[in-house]
Order: C-alpha cells, then sequence, then structure tokens
C-alpha cells in the first residue's frame, strides 16, 4: 500500500477533525449563552484522538494481517504442480519475481505466463486491497469524526478527556522502557538458567579457578568458578574508588566552597569534560601512557609491577570516575543549607573547620549515596579493564599482578564465534546477572541513602 | 519555682524600663557604627549607616524587608565576609576597637558577637555537642567536666535546660522550633560573647514559642549587649529599649523605644508605625 497515501489521508483527516471541532466550539462560545467548559483547541484536539483512533487501528490491523493475505493470494495464483516442484528457498524466489512484476519494475530473466498472470493479478488485488483499506480508514474515521462532534456540547469536558489520552500516551511510553528492562532481565534469566543446566550453581558462584573449555564436548565442560573473576572486579574497583573518591571529593569541596564564582564557572565544565572522555580512550591511556609509567617505576622503587595489571586499569578507572564523583559530592554540598553554614561561622567557626565538622557530616549520607553509584559504576566498567587489566582470571591478592574482571570475562566469551547451546557462551549470561544484581543493589541502596539525606532538607 | 521567681523578676524589670526608658541612653557605648556602607556586586544596599548600640540593652532594628536591616547586623560581626561579592565601607567600632581592621582576627571578633539567626540551625548533632561545639573550638574548656559545666550553664540561661536535660545525646533537629532556636541562642552563649545579635529570631516561631524567646530576651540583657533585627513592631516595643527604623537601605531615625513608637520625627517612621508602609 502507498504509504504516501496513508499519510495524506491521516493528515487530511487530522487535519478536517481538528478543524470541526474548532469551529463547532468557537460556535457554542455565544455572547450570552452557556459557559463552554473547554477552549476550542481541546474540542478541536478531542475529536482529532476520536478520529484518528478508529483509522489508526483499522490500518494497523491491516499492517498486521495484510503480509499474511497477500502471501497466500500469490500462493494462490502459482499453479498447483509447479508450487509442488519449488522448495522453500525457490517458492520466496518465486515471490519475490512476482512482487517485482507487479509493482512494474521488472525481473531479470524471462518471464513465465503464470509469473506473468500472478503479476497482474496481484497488482489489481493490490490496487484493490489498498483502496479498500484506505477507504475503510476514511469511513471509520468519519464516522467517528461525526460521532465526536455531536458529542461536542458547552458542558463536554474536553479538556480533561484530552489530559486522559496524553496520560495514556505517557504511560504507554514509559512502559517501553519498563519492558524492555523487564525483557533484558528475563532473557538474562532464562539464558543463565540454560547454563546452569550445564554446570552446578555451587561451582559457578563459589569455585575458584576459572578455566572454560571453549571446544567443550558432552562432559568436558571445563570449569567457571566466578571468585577469581569476583576478586578482581573488586580489587580493581577498590583501586579505582581509592583514587576518585579523595580526588573527587577534595575537588568537590574545593569548587563548591573555596573557589571563586569566576574558577568555578571555568573548572567545573573542565571536570566535566573528563566525564566525556569515551572509556576507550581511557583504555588505551592506560595502556600506553599509564601502565608503562607504573611498570618502570616500580623497577626504580624494588617493585615487580606489571604494565598491565589491577593498579594501571583501578588508577585510570579512579581518574575516569572523578568527575562522577565530584559533580554528585557537589550537588550534595551545596544542598547542605546556608543556614547551617552561617551558624558554624557566627560561632567563630574557620572555614575548614565548618566544612568538617558541619557541612561534612551533614552531607555524609548523600556523599555515601554517590559513592555507592560510583562503586556500581566501576563494577561495570569495562573498557578500561579489557585494555590494561591483563586479562588473567587466576585468584589472587596481588595488585600488581595482571587479573580479569567480570565484564572482560563476558566480553571474552561472547566475541569470536559463539554458538549459545554450550555453557562457553551462555556462561555470559550467568556473568551479566551476576553484575546485575550487584549493580541493582548498589544502585538501590544508594538512591535510598541520596532520597533519606534530601528528606532531612526539605 | 524557678519559672515563677523568673517571670516576677521580668515583670519588675518590664516596669522598671517602662519607668525609666531614657536609661538606655544613657549606658556606656558598646559598638559604634560610623558611615557604614554595603556593596553588594554593583548594587549598593546600605548607606552611611552610623548609630550607636548601648551596653547591655537591646536595640531593635525594624522596616519594610528589604531595607537591609540583616545586612547591617551581619556587618557587626563580619558575617558579610562570607557573603561573595559583599563590600562593607565605614567604620564598626567594638568598644573603641576598629572591627574592619586588617590585623583583627575575625573568629575572635565572631565568638565575642555571638548571632542567633531567623531560621534555627542547629547542627545536625546532639543537642550536647550543638551547645559544646563553640566552646570546643575556641578551647574554653579545659577538661570534660568543664565543657559539661559550660553546656549545662548555657543550656540554663537559654531557659531550655529543664526541658532537655534528659536527652541531652538526642539530636537537636528533633526539638521543637522554638525550642531549637533557644538551643541555638544557648549555643551562642556558650561561647561567652558580650554581644549578641539576633536575625528575625521569631519569625519562624508559633506565638508562644515567641514569647518565651521574648521573655528570654528581656532576661538575657542584664548580661549581653544584644541587637535584634525583627518585622514585628510589637516585638520591638516589648523587648527593646532603643530602636533604628531603616528604610532603603537609610538610617532614617534612633532613639528611645518608647519615643520612637509614640513620638517618632520622621513622617517615613510615622508612616511604617502607622502601617502605612512595609
Ligand atoms: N547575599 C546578597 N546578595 C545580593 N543582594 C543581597 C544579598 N543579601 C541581601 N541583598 C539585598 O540587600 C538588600 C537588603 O537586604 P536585607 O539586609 O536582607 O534586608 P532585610 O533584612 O531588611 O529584609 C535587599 O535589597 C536585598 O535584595
Ligand atoms: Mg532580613
Amino acid at each position: 500500500m502507498n504509504s504516501l497515501a496513508v499519510a495524506a489521508l491521516l493528515l487530511v483527516l487530522l487535519g478536517l477533525a481538528y478543524q470541526s471541532g474548532w469551529s463547532r466550539s468557537r460556535a457554542l462560545a455565544t455572547v450570552g449563552g452557556p459557559k463552554v467548559h473547554s477552549r476550542p483547541q481541546y474540542h478541536g484536539s478531542y475529536v482529532a484522538i476520536w478520529t484518528m483512533m478508529p483509522a489508526l487501528v483499522v490500518l494497523l490491523l491491516w499492517a498486521w494481517l495484510g503480509g499474511e493475505l497477500t502471501h497466500n493470494h500469490i500462493t494462490a495464483q502459482i499453479p498447483a504442480d509447479t508450487l509442488q516442484a519449488l522448495d522453500q528457498t525457490a517458492l520466496n524466489a518465486a515471490i519475490n519475481r512476482i512482487r517485482a512484476i507487479a509493482s512494474g519494475f521488472g525481473v531479470a530473466g524471462e518471464v513465465a505466463p503464470y509469473e506473468q498472470a500472478a503479476g497482474e493479478s496481484l497488482r489489481s488485488f493490490q490496487m484493490l486491497t489498498g483502496t479498500g483499506v484506505l477507504l475503510v480508514a476514511a469511513l471509520c474515521g468519519g464516522a467517528a469524526l461525526l460521532y465526536a462532534r455531536g458529542r461536542i456540547t458547552a458542558r463536554l469536558r474536553a479538556r480533561n478527556a484530552v489530559e486522559r489520552v496524553v496520560n495514556i500516551a505517557l504511560l504507554l511510553c514509559s512502559a517501553v522502557a519498563i519492558l524492555t528492562t523487564l525483557g533484558i532481565v528475563a532473557s538474562l534469566l532464562t539464558e543463565a538458567l540454560r547454563f546452569f543446566t550445564f554446570i552446578n550453581p555451587l561451582d559457578f558462584f563459589f569455585g575458584t579457578v576459572w578455566a572454560p573449555n571453549n571446544a567443550p564436548t558432552a562432559g568436558n565442560y571445563g570449569r567457571y568458578g566466578l571468585l577469581p573473576l569476583l576478586a578482581g572486579t573488586l580489587m580493581i574497583t577498590a583501586i579505582a574508588m581509592l583514587v576518585a573518591v579523595p580526588v573527587g571529593l577534595m575537588a568537590a569541596i574545593y569548587l563548591s566552597q573555596y573557589a571563586p564564582r569566576r574558577l568555578r564557572a571555568v573548572a567545573k565544565p573542565m571536570i566535566e569534560i573528563l566525564a566525556g572522555i569515551p572509556t576507550i580512550v581511557f583504555g588505551f591511556f592506560a595502556l600506553v601512557t599509564v601502565g608503562p609509567f607504573l611498570r618502570d617505576f616500580g623497577r626504580l622503587v624494588g617493585l615487580n609491577i606489571n604494565a598491565t595489571s589491577a593498579l594501571t586499569a583501578g588508577i585510570v578507572m579512579g581518574i575516569m570516575i572523578i568527575p562522577f564523583v565530584s559533580s554528585l559530592s557537589d550537588d550534595i554540598l551545596n544542598q547542605v543549607p546556608r543556614t547551617l553554614r552561617d551558624g558554624a561561622y557566627g560561632l567563630g567557626a574557620t572555614q575548614s573547620e565548618t566544612i568538617r565538622n558541619v557541612l561534612l557530616p551533614a552531607a555524609l549520607p548523600g556523599i555515601v549515596g554517590a559513592f555507592l553509584l560510583a562503586v556500581s559504576r566501576a563494577v561495570g566498567e569495562t573498557m578500561i579493564v579489557v585494555l590494561a587489566a591483563g586479562n588473567a582470571p587466576v585468584l589472587r591478592g596481588n595488585p600488581f599482578e595482571p587479573v580479569a574482571t567480570i565484564t572482560v570475562s563476558i566480553v571474552n566469551q561472547l566475541t569470536g564465534d559463539t554458538d549459545f547451546s554450550g555453557p562457553q557462551s551462555l556462561v555470559g549470561f550467568a556473568l551479566g546477572l551476576t553484575l546485575f544484581v550487584i549493580t541493582l543493589g548498589l544502585n538501590i541502596f544508594a538512591l535510598y541513602i541520596v532520597r533519606r539525606f534530601r528528606e532531612q532538607y526539605e | 519555682m524557678d519559672m515563677l521567681a523568673g517571670k516576677v523578676k521580668l515583670t519588675q524589670q518590664s516596669v522598671n524600663s517602662a519607668m525609666n526608658p531614657t536609661d538606655a541612653l544613657a549606658r556606656p557605648i558598646r559598638l559604634e557604627a560610623r558611615d557604614v556602607t554595603v556593596h553588594y556586586g554593583a548594587k549598593q544596599a546600605l548607606f552611611g549607616i552610623s548609630i550607636d548600640i548601648p551596653d547591655r540593652a537591646v536595640t531593635s532594628f525594624i522596616g519594610p524587608s528589604g531595607c537591609g536591616k540583616s545586612t547591617f547586623l551581619r556587618c557587626i560581626n563580619r558575617m558579610n565576609d562570607t557573603i561573595e561579592g559583599a563590600r562593607v565601607g565605614g567604620s564598626i567600632k567594638l568598644d573603641g576597637e576598629d572591627i574592619y581592621d586588617p590585623s583583627l582576627d575575625v573568629v575572635e571578633l565572631r565568638a565575642r558577637i555571638g548571632m542567633v539567626f531567623q531560621k534555627p540551625n542547629p547542627f545536625p548533632k546532639s543537642i550536647y555537642e550543638n551547645v559544646a561545639y563553640g566552646p570546643r573550638i575556641h578551647g574554653l574548656a579545659r577538661s570534660k567536666s568543664d565543657l559539661d559545666e559550660i553546656v549545662v550553664s548555657s543550656l540554663r540561661k537559654a531557659g531550655l535546660f529543664e526541658e532537655v536535660k534528659d536527652r541531652l545525646s538526642e539530636p537537636g533537629t528533633g526539638l521543637s522550633g522554638g525550642q531549637q532556636q533557644r538551643l541555638c541562642i544557648a549555643r551562642a552563649i556558650a561561647v561567652g560573647p558580650e554581644v549578641i545579635l539576633m536575625d528575625e529570631p521569631c519569625s519562624a516561631l508559633d506565638p508562644i514559642a515567641t514569647a518565651i524567646i521574648e521573655e528570654l530576651i528581656d532576661e538575657l540583657r542584664e548580661n549581653y549587649t544584644i541587637v535584634i533585627v525583627t518585622h514585628s513592631m510589637q516585638q520591638a516595643a516589648r523587648v527593646s529599649q532603643k530602636t533604628a527604623f531603616f528604610h532603603l537601605g537609610k538610617l532614617i531615625e534612633e532613639g528611645v523605644t518608647e519615643d520612637i513608637f509614640t513620638n517618632p520625627v520622621h513622617k517615613q517612621t510615622q508612616d511604617y508605625i502607622m502601617g502605612r508602609i512595609g
């Protein structure tokens, strides 16, 4: 069906409906007449909504069923014996040829007589159904238009009705987001459950060896112990936090309490630019600059530091998270009421005393919330770790050695040739689910704390 | 019994001040402001304010909102220093010593001139810690028992001790508004100030809490020089001995409270008191 015609039909209907509702409403508002509940725009929108609904339903129904009907029509045109001879691929090819003939673009090669006949028949079928559907849509729309127009009276609460429709539309949009989340979680869950048909959950959650067999044979899947990955993740996260929290918090304190307004106007955006750098760039910054520097520095002081190690990845990830921590903390510090600071100054407290004794304790819950959000960021971070942590899924406590994290292992298991029938790929979902549960828990806890903090000052 | 005795004493005082209104002006001058101006950025908020604040009496600042009462109050303990873009000109002397002298220690000044704010602003700490905070940072207590004593006596002076003595370790933010404001007064007193500045201390309180604070102010003036900003003329008439009327950043009229209210010289003061501006 011609989409231009559909668009034209809908636009015409929309315009007509709005205009007719509007003018009807204007006619109601006579001097000395009854007080009209809604303004003309609302009556216009009211009729427009009533008109569009049935027309759209008809069109959607056709979009849903039309393909099937057309397909059946085409196969019905192919002679029975020819049809018998065609396998699925050949049938599809034939159908495409017939469609092409019908559209008038022509086809390569000789056109069989049955194809020609089927093409022509299809064309008239399409003409017929297309016009029919448009007609039906227009009729339904028109009928609804008349009905809605007839309902317009001075007392009709069109404004409220439009409000309801807007409400529903917004609800549908947020439902999309929620349903997507649910869908993702459901797929994570089912695939993870499939993984657990291969591997005992206890072996997964408490196993200390990560050695997947990427070409598994029945009974020999390799070992999928989560602990080395979890340890690597936590170690890198801890290092990142050790870097990000002090620096980010101090920066926030400086910016919100000490920096003159002009400096703040420049410095805040600068720090936020740091947040805009793609993580892959941080990744090769870690790989090319920080890693070798740490290795050489280690040699200098007699430490054996690997260029790719938990330390490298952790430090760079910490740098990446600084703006996150600092802008969250900055917001929180600014939310502490000025009167509280004045109270301390009024007693003769110095600026740093005020910050230490009054501002920070008051802001602490909020800062803890920011900290937890930053942790969940760090736990889920991938690119830096892929490049700079060395990918060594071994359970050990030395931050100078390479490690692997949950995210990196997901990348490893799901890139390249994957076939989702064995544990070697399905483990990605189990790992993803674990990660999801960790970050979800952190986020919920953090939001809870931050909200409690907000309430305290409202 | 205590309360009753306080009441009796209080009525006597009020009678005293009512009988001898000029007493306040006979007192020695504690604070001396000359030609004080304040700019917030490019905007001038105060224009050449000159006033003397008498020792151990209550001086009230009245005037329509936005006329600069708070701004002038904040000049007296240099709280305007903490506002970005605020510039203060002229001179203010405390006991003859210029408080804007660069060699003067602001922190020490604010210990001598305490402040109570419009909205009760106890720290999110325990009642005890709220009061102990000032003495702690100024090193006023040599031992824990010293500190206990300061806390208790400050709470007593603020008329709050009896109400909170069993819950000193509970958060100060859990008290009622009036109690919070008295906690803030106790907190200011604990540092041992000579002057206490109060910026509309009752504007966030109900009438009963307000009456309690007003009584308290009347008691406190025995030992402290008090400056109070208020938008309530009745309050100014009730608690203060000296009143200054501000309008559009200027000091229009000042004098013995009774004179200002019964016999204002300037037309603007009359209009304000009659409720024609504000
Ligand atoms: N922090 C500030 N920044 C800029 N202007 C201010 C500030 N504080 C007060 N002002 C201005 O100074 C004037 C006097 O304010 P204020 O002293 O608060 O008046 P009052 O306490 O008498 O109501 C007002 O016009 C006000 O807008
Ligand atoms: Mg004010």
